[in-house]
């Protein structure tokens, strides 16, 4: 097989591992004010994914860095056409990453209100923005001949991406009720519970409409069947959850996005990132992308690099598995209180 | 508009890379300490060594969150910014960043994250894999990224195809003489950094409590020791690697040297300048340099007193005979198609960015040195003087890193892939900094440079706030009476046998803790750590 293909694999691997693990925690993030009726109970939604937030981020760290190496025009073309909404994911990531370590380290209602607020911002704005993203490169953008954006800052913000910003957005939320309901216990899981029932049949509407725009637009024959069973997944989704089987509705979640990002791969393909000026613009898997030395070497690298790290980060999980409740959570803890 | 873009994404790459540059020191130094402290106290079950891992880790906490956040911007503007260079050097460039977030990122957060929440979850010995596992992989990020950096210093290991460099040996890439030097080098001074953030803060609370009881003092005492010896190593190793790293410089980058020296003129035997009084960058620029030592520069560049260093103005013809004199008539560099290059880097940033550099860092090491000696047997130094100095020499080796980084970028301008000179290496592969920026609009970057530079002022400020908290609040701050005696007292199950579990007990380690695996028979007891 080729290696451009191989790659291209992988980096929609990559995606599809952000969007799935760092989807929840943005969920848990944008249901803070809405599940959490105490600080008590907020802690305990912070806490679920506290030990594992950060190994979530690094998947699009790595997808960005792999989209370098691999292939350098679509990630220069991307990055800089698409340069406000991925301005705007990472001045909210850097404030809910620092947000999580430092709420609770001053025992004042006000610093944790404060934090609070960015917690729910800094874990909206990267879906949406992602969502632009994501669209953007599937969708196309206005490319010029040498790969270089045509027109305002503001072509990555059309109707069309904009469905995949509601897309990603609503698939995080959902994805984050339903992991909350998973990963607690006692009142707070059942409103999770409650609420993931009731908002799945809206939240999952813009994932299965940008699917189906994706398909009608650039849709290959066999990605009709990506596209159904995202749509039979999510129907499984909603059947389990309103049964109270968390672990089984998260996992329809998991293959649902999944579903979704073969979609929309599998239909961007062979291209990288469509010109919606001239298709000889177009970046594709051959234009795109580095040299063969360059893909062999990072081919090895990432045979035995993502088992490994698919196997360490699982442990994580394991380690953590206990439902988390408001019993576990220890007072609020002052740094300086208890300075003499 | 190519211009202004050019401006302003320098100056971002500038503002958000010194700044990230501060956070990531201490959080290499550091980790690998808090790492070496658990390890002590897990071999001795000294409890003075458990609230040092306490301590200090708390602190390398709070300095960890700002390093991660601020490293995604530092790969992200890459495309964003400078996509030309992106799209350019790519094969080859992209490759140490790809490995750099599969090999070490991944490891560096999860690991991070057992360590965090897992002191009663995870066995003892399993806990400290843990520390060492994200501290070293903290070490292995910095090798990768010091690889794609010297690559740009000193191409290597590529050649080109279709007008493009092509990677054709990641073990070039990988063993670049510039990268061996500066990996030591930098690595060294994230050493430093820790060390004189240790010795100040420790040298601090012994001051403190100078004449009361203070139950922690063995803690202070044994953190001066570990900060002063770490830094006396460190700069060992500083002076070492610098001597090395800079012989290869005058080779491979002759321009960056003369201007660290502002050497107009070709000399033999050359003179190293202490100090200067007034510009540099004069036309007349012997004329304000003072305590010149003779011959000096021509030892450090060649390692003998007799040979000639060439000054900035000979090279310049030399640049201009080998790369051109002009920028290429290309409308994609706006105003400056066509233009002359102005192949002397920026002067009094180069000259002052170097001694500032090496004075900072011996004076920090010296401070660090001195206050072991002040602490000697026992004594602490009764006045005021003794903790501002402790306190104040914390920033030395922070402003010698930063001078160093600015010297070393500034001093290869203008290219952003400096030629390689050596006849036998990599042959056309570089690139004027000014043909490596995005086409993007001159209020993208405006807004991104202002958003991010007011962004990290603010969670600067919170920031240093926390540690102040946290260090004012010594011991008893991160190691709570409540948590500890609960976790100190009772066992249950235990299955790890002696010296298992918990540890957050101030006689964790000696009379066991909780068992390392909670089942759900507990499960109704608060965590012993959660945000």
């Amino acid at each position: 097989m080729e290696l451009e293909i191989v790659w291209f694999v992988v980096i929609a691997f990559l995606w599809l591992g952000y969007l799935f693990l760092e989807g929840f925690d943005f969920g848990v993030g944008m249901l803070l004010p809405v599940l959490g009726r105490s600080d008590t109970e907020r802690r305990v939604m912070i806490n679920t994914i506290g030990p594992v937030w950060d190994g979530n981020e690094v998947w699009i760290i790595v997808a960005g860095g792999a989209m370098f190496a691999a292939f350098p025009a679509w990630y220069a073309g991307l990055f800089s056409a698409a340069y406000l909404p991925l301005l705007f994911v990472l001045l909210a990531l850097i404030g809910r990453g620092v947000a999580f370590e430092y709420r609770g380290k001053v025992d004042s209602d006000r610093w944790r209100r404060a934090w609070d607020k960015v917690i729910v911002v800094g874990s909206t704005v990267p879906p949406v923005g992602i969502g632009f993203i994501i669209a953007s490169t599937v969708l196309g953008l206005p490319l010029d001949a040498d790969g270089n954006r045509v027109g305002s800052a503001f072509e990555a913000f059309r109707w069309d991406t904009l469905l995949g910003a509601l897309a990603v957005t609503g698939f995080s939320l959902l994805h984050g009720a339903v992991f909350i309901a998973l990963k607690t216990d006692g009142d707070i899981r059942r409103r999770a519970r409650r609420l993931a029932t009731a908002i799945l049949p809206v939240a999952i509407l813009p994932v299965a409409a940008f699917a189906v725009l994706v398909q009608v637009r650039h849709g290959a024959d066999w990605t009709y069947v990506s596209l159904a069973v995202t749509v039979a997944a999510a129907l499984v989704a909603w059947w389990r959850i309103a049964a109270g089987r968390e672990g089984q509705a998260f996992a329809a979640l998991g293959v649902a996005i999944t579903g979704t990002v073969v979609t929309l791969f599998g239909a961007l393909f062979p291209d990288v990132l469509p010109s919606t000026l001239d298709a000889a613009n177009s970046l594709t898997v051959d234009n795109a992308s580095s040299g063969d030395y360059t893909l062999t070497v990072m081919t090895w690298v990432a045979a035995f690099g993502t088992p490994a790290v698919l196997v360490y980060q699982g442990w994580t999980y394991w380690v953590f598995r206990q439902r988390i409740k408001t019993s576990h959570i220890p007072a609020p803890h002052n740094a300086q209180q208890v300075s003499r | 508009m190519v211009v202004e873009v050019l401006e302003l994404a320098r100056w971002q790459f500038g503002i958000t890379t010194v700044y990230h540059f501060l956070m990531v020191p201490l959080t290499i130094g550091l980790a690998v300490l808090v790492a070496g402290m658990q390890t002590a106290w897990v071999r001795t079950g000294d409890e003075r060594y458990l609230r040092m891992t306490k301590f200090w880790g708390k602190l390398l906490l709070v300095n960890f969150a700002m390093g991660v956040v601020t490293g995604i911007v530092q790969e992200f503007q890459f495309g964003m910014n400078w996509s030309e260079y992106s799209r350019f050097v790519g094969d080859v460039f992209g490759a140490p960043l790809a490995m750099e977030g599969l090999v070490a990122f991944f490891v560096e957060s999860v690991f991070l994250g057992l360590w965090i929440f897992g002191w009663d979850r995870l066995p003892k010995r399993v806990h400290l894999a843990c520390a060492w596992a994200f501290s070293l992989a903290t070490v292995v990020s910095a090798y990768f990224i010091l690889a794609a950096n010297s690559w740009m210093q000193h191409p290597v290991g590529a050649e080109f195809v279709d007008g493009k460099p092509t990677m054709n040996s990641i073990w070039a890439v990988l063993t670049n003489n510039t990268a061996l030097a500066a990996i030591p080098h930098t690595v060294a001074g994230c050493f430093a950094v820790a060390a004189a953030f240790v010795v100040g803060i420790a040298a601090w609370r012994l001051w403190r409590k100078r004449g009361e009881h203070d139950e922690h003092r063995a803690v202070w005492r044994s953190s001066v020791k570990l900060g002063a010896w770490t830094g006396v190593v460190a700069f060992v190793v500083l002076v070492v690697s610098g001597d090395f790293q800079g012989k290869l410089m005058f080779q491979q980058q002759p321009m960056k040297m003369a201007a660290a020296e502002a050497l107009c003129e070709t000399e033999q035997p050359a003179s190293f300048s202490i100090i200067a009084v007034g510009d540099v960058a004069d036309a007349d620029c012997e004329s304000v340099k003072t305590f010149n030592v003779p011959a000096l520069l021509s030892f450090l560049a060649e390692g003998d007193f007799s040979s000639e260093v060439k000054g900035v103005q000979d090279l310049v013809g030399e640049y201009q005979d080998k790369y051109g004199s002009h920028y290429p008539d290309d409308p994609a560099l706006g105003e400056l198609a066509g233009k002359p290059v102005d192949y002397v880097p920026n002067l009094p940033v180069t000259y002052w960015g170097f001694r500032i550099m090496i004075g900072f860092g011996a004076l920090s090491t010296l401070i660090g040195v001195a206050t072991l000696w002040l602490t000697r047997g026992g004594r602490i130094p009764g006045g005021r003087w003794f903790p501002r100095m402790a306190l104040g020499s914390i920033a030395l080796p922070y402003i010698a890193n930063s001078a160093g980084w600015i010297f070393t970028e500034m001093g290869r301008q203008p290219f952003v892939v400096v030629p390689n000179p050596d006849p036998s290496g990599v042959d056309g592969v570089w690139m004027y900094t000014a043909m490596a920026v995005s086409r993007v609009s001159e209020g993208e970057v405006w807004l991104s440079l202002v958003s991010l530079t007011l962004l990290y002022v603010v969670l600067g400020v919170v920031e240093v706030f926390l540690m102040a908290k946290y260090v004012r609040g010594g011991i008893e701050s991160v190691m709570p009476a409540k948590v500890a005696s609960r976790l100190g007292a009772g066992s249950d199950g235990d299955q790890e046998g002696p010296g298992h579990g918990s540890g957050d007990g101030p006689s964790g380690g000696v009379s066991g803790g909780r068992s390392a695996a909670r089942d759900d028979t507990e499960d109704d007891e608060p965590l012993s750590f959660a945000y």
